[in-house]
């Protein structure tokens, strides 16, 4: 490496076979307590449903299991080793109480179906991260159900989709800005609607005259990121809503980015109809390797007859408890009440930050992603100047001249402990270097990180094929994923 | 606030660096009338020794050491120690989606094992690397098998989860599918000449759950041959993962449509559960959800990578196999964990126990109630048909800390008086005679009464 | 860059080479550079219908799929089996790597595509911007 790292060393780690190629016949790292009730028979219960062999699942004892697991998570980057730059994925620190209360008995042990006298403390937690969230959002009612955004996605089109059918026609379209994300397309045609493109003004943002002249009785919703994917606040916002609602249409907001608006803005304040949050982006719920996440759906009131059941209400009693019957409805969105687990991490993090801390945090978040703009502008193009919030985007243009692309830019962002940014995203962005820093970032370490794009952009003038074959520092490097998509493997068999 | 690693000379130092005179400058952009000018009504900012009293709270109004008779669909299964001491592990718990694969080996190698292990299991050829849940999984394998066939209508068993049917329902709807129950047997199973009736040539598949939702095994062989014999997919829901370790899984199936709950992941009052598709090779490039594959990187050296993304969303838009982007990762990861500690041996036995807890559950309940569909065979849960409520019953035995099985009238009117037990390798055998016991009361006590009622319209 | 000068060609980067009213279709050499290594074909199965203009298949590489668009209508004789497990071979000789053979409906509809000059100039143009 030439230029050294002040963030990053090697070190040595352990290298880890599948697990299938540890098994052996007898080891176990199982042992059941003796049956209190007499052992069956069970090829006489089962008869030709027994199922006679478990095939090649491994044979391990506890140990190798941890070892193994253990030198697995040492492969990998994460939140808790340093800066995880991605644009539009808010990868913030994910407190540990939050852990702890998940964890207690009778929340983690506590059955969906469990009588209602007993489930109050689950259907308190409901109920205040629900308060909590529609005062966030300023929007009327809420559901948790959905399971990540995306399903959030599909719960409020369906909604949508629902107050258009009520009013007599469900219309065909919905406008989606030709920055967004690819979930809001894929969702408005799972709920039978056709996707039409709206392009960006020069400023990177809707562009107001396209909106008008696009928008007709047609249009059943606009579909807005709001800061937009190139983290930039749509000012027009006002005009945007009243253009769609003149014309009978809703404005949905796909929450991502809202990391750059708690405490300070309010979507519903705004002309937003209805709107998902990430609680695993802006509400600190850990990313897992890809999930769980939550996506609650926000709406304003003239939405809320169309929430998906069962619905958490207060009885006569004052006790808490669901409703079934919901003649509206767009109908249940998966079984069950929701990604609970969530919910109650999402409140820990909003009871341990409180509306001060909330605001700092958004504050922070903007700081951030902004100090980062200005220690890389001139270093690497800014495609648009338009103010940033929560995440600014450059392109690799400048690099380019050199044929060194965004993606080698970020691989060689690994040698310098870091994780990438998002790279070719948005596609309004040829090259797009999309970073958001969050608010977990001291000064330091977004010092180190400005130090070391300014290093990777000196060495691309200076030795780009030192960038063009990063990284150099992990167990592998650059695999070949054409060959693992012409021919796939995804699966081990035995011998192979 | 705690988590915020900034001091306010560090504040005043960025701001100055870009020179901007107060924070307020970066939030210019919006319109100022949108501005919040006071504090969110939410609560204080707590300690986190308040956190942690709040929330024991609630836990403890959450009925915090009840013993459970609950399944239908959510299963009590010993977790191990272990599962949570790995997923606790930073570099598992706090990685994002691992698209940068050189720095996301350990997640993807686990995928690439979790993909494997979940074949093993169902006889299927290629499996995901999860979906939200059983429900939602089952609605997609559902919409695979429209794509695949090129047909519309969808034919479900009556038997499958009422709230997985629910679901399915809210999925089809805008897609214009047509969806019809086919109805089960007295004795709990699939009538196989109602559904021999029930597919046309417009099928595109039979959904169907085993074990299903009374716990009954369906006869999969059969019902396959009467799909495929018409041009139909047989998709089959399994929602307690636990019975692979004893129940001949439906190999003959097109798509299986899964719920791994039971594999290590907590109740926890309904999710995060792990939702998986696994299907035959040929099928995959319909498949949705992520994959990861193994292929080598440019020394040779065996790595793993995410594959297939095509079918994905982020590259397919509005052409995408499914919506789907984050899944449920770190649950697969459990039970991946919980596969791999129990594997080849111990699934089977902890199969055994759970089959021959219910086993002696069920004897016991039939003694005095009716054990309904008992000519079937079943794995951990059973129905039991009572003269009076379960609703009145079941509060009766909640005053021992127990929770009974699930009323089904919400779901089965047609079954009158009849409730879901369940039984895992947790249930001990007093809280059976317990619960066994106040089922026998209540059926003597109405049978008491009724004698009286009868006496006396004798001695009229 | 090479372009057969028996070939038509589409704006979409398609060649049909005619011979009466039968005809081959593949994509352009241009097309498979621009598109990078391929991993996946979809075609549609002999019988199949295909409309001028409209989609009949789609390539794949690992990040990108492109539809694939009729240069004429007609209906499909033949299907190129091979390229379902080496899609590769496009990359490799794309002119020589057909897809499908088509029974054309109208063969006078292949007056209105690009001649193989034409396409170079287009195809200069497109690279320029």
């Amino acid at each position: 490496m030439k230029h050294v790292t002040r963030k990053a060393t090697r070190n040595v780690n352990q290298n880890e076979g599948l697990i299938f190629e540890k098994s052996s016949s007898g080891k176990a790292a199982w042992k059941l307590p003796p049956l209190d009730v007499p052992a069956v028979d069970t090829a006489a219960l089962l008869g030709p449903s027994e199922r006679k062999d478990l095939g090649n699942m491994p044979e391990i004892s506890e140990i190798e299991i941890i070892r193994h697991f253990t030198r697995l998570s040492t492969w990998n980057y994460a939140i808790d080793l340093g800066m995880y730059p991605l644009g539009s994925c808010t990868m913030k620190y994910n407190p540990r109480v939050n852990e702890l209360v998940v964890r207690l008995d009778g929340l983690a042990n506590g059955h969906p179906y469990q009588p209602e006298p007993i489930s109050q403390g689950a259907l308190r937690i409901i109920k205040t991260l629900s308060e909590c969230l529609t005062e966030i959002t300023g929007m009327d009612a809420i559901t948790l159900q959905p399971a990540a955004g995306a399903h959030g996605e599909l719960t409020g089109l369906l909604m949508v989709r629902a107050y258009h059918e009520s009013n007599g026609d469900p219309r065909k379209k919905i406008l989606i800005p030709d920055s967004a994300h690819g979930t809001n397309p894929a969702t408005a045609a799972m709920v039978g609607y056709k996707v039409e493109n709206l392009k960006s003004n020069a400023e990177g943002m809707v562009d107001v005259a396209a909106l008008t002249a696009q928008m007709n009785e047609d249009v059943a919703a606009l579909m807005l990121t709001n800061p937009n994917t190139l983290g930039v606040f749509e000012q027009e916002i006002h005009k945007i809503a009243e253009i769609m609602h003149a014309k009978g249409g809703l404005l949905y907001m796909d929450g991502a980015n809202m990391n750059a608006l708690v405490g300070k803005v309010r979507p519903g304040d705004f002309g937003v109809d209805v709107m998902h949050l990430n609680l695993h982006k802006t509400f600190s719920t850990p990313h897992g390797g890809g999930g769980p996440g939550s996506g609650p759906v926000a709406v304003k009131q003239k939405l809320e007859q169309f929430l998906p059941t069962p619905v958490p209400i207060t009885k006569p009693d004052g006790t808490l408890g669901f409703e079934y019957s919901r003649p509206q409805s767009v109908g249940r969105v998966r079984a069950f009440h929701g990604n609970f687990g969530m919910f109650v991490r999402a409140l820990a993090y909003i009871l341990a930050n409180g509306p001060d801390g909330l605001r700092q945090t958004t504050e922070d978040a903007v700081l951030n992603a902004n100090y980062i703009r200005k220690g890389l502008e001139g270093v690497y193009d800014l495609p648009y100047s338009t103010p940033s919030m929560h995440e600014v985007v450059f392109s690799d243009k400048l690099q380019a001249r050199k044929g060194v692309k965004t993606m080698d830019i970020a691989k060689r962002l690994i040698d310098y402990g870091f994780h990438p940014y998002t790279t070719a995203f948005p596609l309004i962005v040829p090259g797009a270097l999309m970073i958001e820093p969050t608010e977990s970032e001291p000064k330091e370490e977004l010092d180190l990180f400005i130090e070391a794009m300014k290093s990777i952009a000196e060495e691309v003038e200076e030795d780009p094929q030192t960038v063009l074959d990063a990284p150099h520092s992990t167990r592998v490097s650059r695999l070949d994923e054409t060959a693992a998509a012409r021919k796939p493997v995804l699966r081990w068999k035995p011998g192979s | 606030m705690r988590y915020l690693p900034k001091s306010p000379a560090d504040r005043k130092a960025m701001l100055q660096a870009m020179g901007a005179s107060s924070i307020d400058d970066l939030f210019s952009p919006i319109p100022a009338e949108y501005r919040l000018e006071r504090d969110l009504k939410v609560p204080r900012q707590m300690a986190e020794s308040e956190i942690v009293d709040w929330f024991r709270e609630r836990s403890r109004e959450n009925g915090d050491s009840y013993a459970s008779f609950l399944g239908a669909g959510a299963y009590s299964h010993y977790r191990p120690v272990i599962i949570d001491s790995l997923i606790s592990r930073g570099e598992f718990l706090t990685a994002y989606t691992p698209y940068q694969a050189e720095i996301s080996q350990g997640t993807l190698q686990a995928i690439f094992e979790f993909q494997t292990m979940i074949c093993e299991l169902t006889g299927m050829e290629v499996a995901n690397a999860s979906m939200y849940d059983g429900s939602t999984a089952a609605a997609e394998a559902v919409m695979m098998a429209v794509r695949l066939t090129g047909r519309r209508s969808v034919v479900i068993a009556r038997s499958v989860h009422p709230e997985y049917r629910e679901v399915l329902t809210t999925y089809a709807h805008h897609q214009n599918l047509p969806l019809s129950t086919s109805p089960f047997k007295d004795d709990g199973r699939l009538d196989l000449d109602g559904l021999d009736e029930s597919i046309t040539a417009d099928t595109a598949c039979v959904l169907i759950q085993s074990p299903n939702f009374f716990g009954t095994i369906e006869d999969v062989s059969a019902i396959a041959e009467i799909a495929h014999q018409k041009g139909a997919m047989l998709v089959v829901s399994i929602a307690e993962a636990v019975s692979l370790g004893i129940v001949e899984p439906p190999r003959q199936a097109d798509v299986i449509a899964m719920e791994a709950q039971s594999f290590g992941v907590p109740l926890g009052f309904g999710g995060p559960y792990c939702g998986v598709i696994a299907t035959r090779e040929q099928f995959v490039r319909q498949m949705p959800g992520r994959l990861a594959g193994q292929t080598t990187d440019r020394n040779g050296k065996r790595g793993f990578v995410l594959t297939l993304a095509t079918r994905e969303q982020h590259i397919r838009r509005e052409k995408a196999t499914s919506n789907i982007c984050t899944n449920q990762a770190l649950v697969a990861l459990m039970v991946n964990i919980f596969m791999t500690i129990y594997g080849k041996v111990g699934l089977k036995e902890l199969a055994k126990q759970n089959l021959a807890k219910t086993a002696y559950a069920a004897a016991q309940f039939g003694k005095h109630a009716k054990v309904l569909f008992s000519g079937s065979p079943r794995f951990n849960e059973f129905v039991v048909q009572t003269s009076e409520d379960p609703y009145a019953i079941n509060s009766r035995i909640l005053g021992h800390k127990i929770v009974g099985g699930l009323p089904l009238k919400k779901f089965y009117p047609e079954l009158g008086n009849a409730a879901l037990w369940c039984c895992t390798e947790l249930t001990t055998r007093s809280a059976i005679d317990t619960a066994g016991g106040l089922v026998a009361e209540s059926e003597r006590s109405v049978g008491a009464a009724k004698e009286e009622v009868d006496a006396q319209e004798v001695a009229r | 860059m090479p372009f057969p000068t028996d070939y038509k060609y589409t704006k979409e980067h398609e060649w049909i080479k005619a011979d009466g009213k039968n005809a081959t279709i593949g994509i352009t050499s241009y097309a498979q550079e621009s598109l990078g290594d391929l991993v996946f074909v979809d075609l549609p199965k002999p019988g199949a219908e295909i409309t001028s203009g409209k989609t009949f298949g789609s390539v794949e590489s690992v990040k990108a799929v492109s539809d694939l668009y009729a240069p004429v209508s007609g209906t499909v004789t033949e299907v190129n089996g091979e390229l379902a497990t080496a899609p590769e071979k496009i990359n490799k000789d794309a002119h020589s790597a057909w897809m499908v053979k088509i029974t054309m409906k109208d063969p006078t509809e292949l007056n209105s595509l690009l001649s193989a000059s034409d396409y170079e100039k287009f195809v200069a143009e497109e690279g320029g911007r």
